[in-house]
């Protein structure tokens, strides 16, 4: 009986082990249709899917984990989570510090919103989110840039009257028109896609994830999930 | 949650309300609020411990301890919080799961350090990447209490310390004449006499704690003020069952009435406990009592 009881733990034990492949994956969950929390207080939207459905083709168990857009890289690097999957844009200089896989969208123009459609952008106050390509974007060109901590405060700025207009990715911004703010006719073609960051020490992870992205990429279910909920164009 | 919930767009006034008001995500909230509760619950005495620990150690005899006490109050107390938490927990962080990787994973060639990236074994992560969610939180948790008592014990130190030297030295002299040694002078006459003198000092710390909790964020512990901000934020249609614009004025509202209500509490509460500690004190407020009793 002992021997059996002891055997039977040994077992659970190695079986244990044979698991340790859960996967931790961070995101922001405040940029919608990328990645928010659900009305349940779930993480949802197309990255919530995408990476359900790469986790699910890669074959490892993934969790979900929220963290501040701020810390978002610091915290991937010190090892909180495993990889970033937040509507994250392959840039050099995010480069030099962390690895992306594949782009799993194409790049695409970032959009203006405003309160009317003829803003003077050059001499206006343009809001974006801190740390992000549309914020270097703005400080590149010498206009005069404020910077937020979240998606939100850079439209409510514009709401108040404290900024002009807000450069954001075209389908964040997509999502809040309407109620007295407008899209502007002019777009920047900035950033080289999205991907999912991972530490530079972790490539066979990083090379699990990309072939899943390649896969969904070969068979159309990527463009079909991009379709669905109207992030980017398509592939 | 209630049945009449499933569609919300048909639901009108305080049903709509009753619904909007229990999903999820709020549900979310109000367990932050009693998260925040529980960290102050457990943070404010193990911070006055914490104090109570470097203070005694201030007025040591031997002197790397009274190094030590005066070390820990002024370094802490000197560096701004939002740097602490960010650097001390993560160096906490890192120091736990490197003393791990050290006992479990002897035979790992890798350096620990490998550019900026810190990399240890799989089983030396704290919590390991296979706990649940659950764990992570309770982690994070942890660590936010010890960050909290580690900085607002710094300050308690301060506080008990001036109180200690405040104690009237005629106290000690006189325990001394009765031939009780020191470390009998410290337990029988100071420490029982101290806290009349240290309890407005603690007191405004006490409310400063209850309002440092945003902080936790930065720990990935998400409390009332991060709820109220997501929850706040303009709600499209496509996104949600129930749309609305930016509420921030009203969920930021309603943590100035809980915020007041939680301050108002506190203040009867330590009111009543400066009363109690105030009677029999060789102080001007124990004198009061004396004469309204007579």
């Amino acid at each position: 009986m002992k021997s059996l009881i002891l055997g039977t733990a040994a077992l659970a034990l190695t079986a244990g082990m044979g698991l340790a492949d859960t996967v931790r994956l961070g995101t922001e969950g405040a940029y919608a249709p990328w990645n928010f929390v659900n009305d349940a207080g779930e993480i949802d939207g197309f990255e919530r899917e995408l990476g359900d459905e790469l986790c699910k083709r890669a074959e490892l168990t993934c969790e979900w984990v929220k963290n501040d857009w701020d810390s978002i890289i610091p915290n991937l690097v010190s090892g909180n989570y495993d990889t970033i999957i937040a509507g994250m844009s392959i840039t050099d200089e995010r480069d030099e510090v962390i690895d992306f896989t594949q782009a799993y969208t194409p790049p695409d123009p970032s959009a203006y919103l405003a309160q009317s459609a003829d803003v003077d952008l050059a001499g206006g106050v343009i809001a974006a989110q801190a740390t992000t390509i549309q914020a270097a974007f703005i400080a590149e060109q010498g206009w005069t840039l404020v910077e937020f901590a979240t998606p939100e405060e850079t439209v409510a700025a514009v709401r108040s009257g404290e900024a002009d207009a807000v450069l954001a990715d075209n389908s964040f911004i997509d999502t809040m028109v309407g109620d007295g703010l407008v899209k502007l006719e002019r777009t920047e073609s900035i950033g080289g896609g999205v991907g999912m960051g991972f530490r530079e020490s972790d490539a066979d992870l990083r090379g699990k994830f990309d072939a899943a992205i390649q896969s969904m990429k070969d068979d159309g279910t990527l463009n079909t999930l991009i379709a669905k909920w109207e992030v980017a164009s398509q592939w | 949650m209630f049945s009449y919930c499933t569609d919300p767009s048909t639901l009108e006034g305080l049903s709509w309300l009753s619904c909007y008001l229990t999903t999820g995500k709020h549900m979310n909230l109000y367990i932050s609020v009693f998260v925040v509760l529980v960290l102050l619950a457990i943070t404010a005495p193990v911070a006055l411990l914490f104090g109570f620990g470097a203070a005694s150690a201030a007025r040591s005899k031997f002197l790397p301890l009274r190094w030590f006490g005066m070390g820990y109050t002024s370094i802490v107390r000197g560096v701004p919080d939002i740097a602490f938490f960010l650097f001390f927990v993560i160096a906490l962080d890192q120091a736990f799961e490197w003393m791990r990787h050290k006992v479990k994973c002897p035979d790992w060639d890798q350096p620990v350090r490998q550019g900026i990236d810190f990399v240890v074994c799989d089983a030396a992560k704290l919590p390991l990447s296979t706990a649940p969610q659950w764990v992570h939180e309770t982690y994070g948790f942890f660590l936010a209490v010890l960050t909290f008592s580690i900085v607002f014990g710094a300050f308690a130190a301060n506080v008990l310390y001036g109180a200690m030297r405040a104690v009237p030295r005629a106290q000690i002299e006189t325990a001394e004449a009765y031939g009780m040694t020191s470390r009998q002078a410290f337990w029988r006459i100071l420490v029982p006499q101290m806290w009349v003198y240290a309890l407005p000092g603690l007191s405004n710390l006490w409310m400063v704690l209850i309002k440092a909790t945003p902080l936790l964020f930065l720990l990935g512990v998400e409390d009332i003020v991060y709820w109220a901000r997501e929850l706040g934020g303009t709600k499209t249609a496509r996104f949600t069952d129930y749309p609305h614009p930016n509420w921030h004025v009203w969920y930021f509202a309603a943590l100035l009435v809980f915020y007041l209500c939680f301050t108002k509490v506190s203040e009867v509460a330590l009111d009543r406990i400066m009363k109690r500690l105030t009677k029999g004190q060789a102080t001007a407020g124990g004198e009061a009592q004396r004469k309204a009793a007579a």
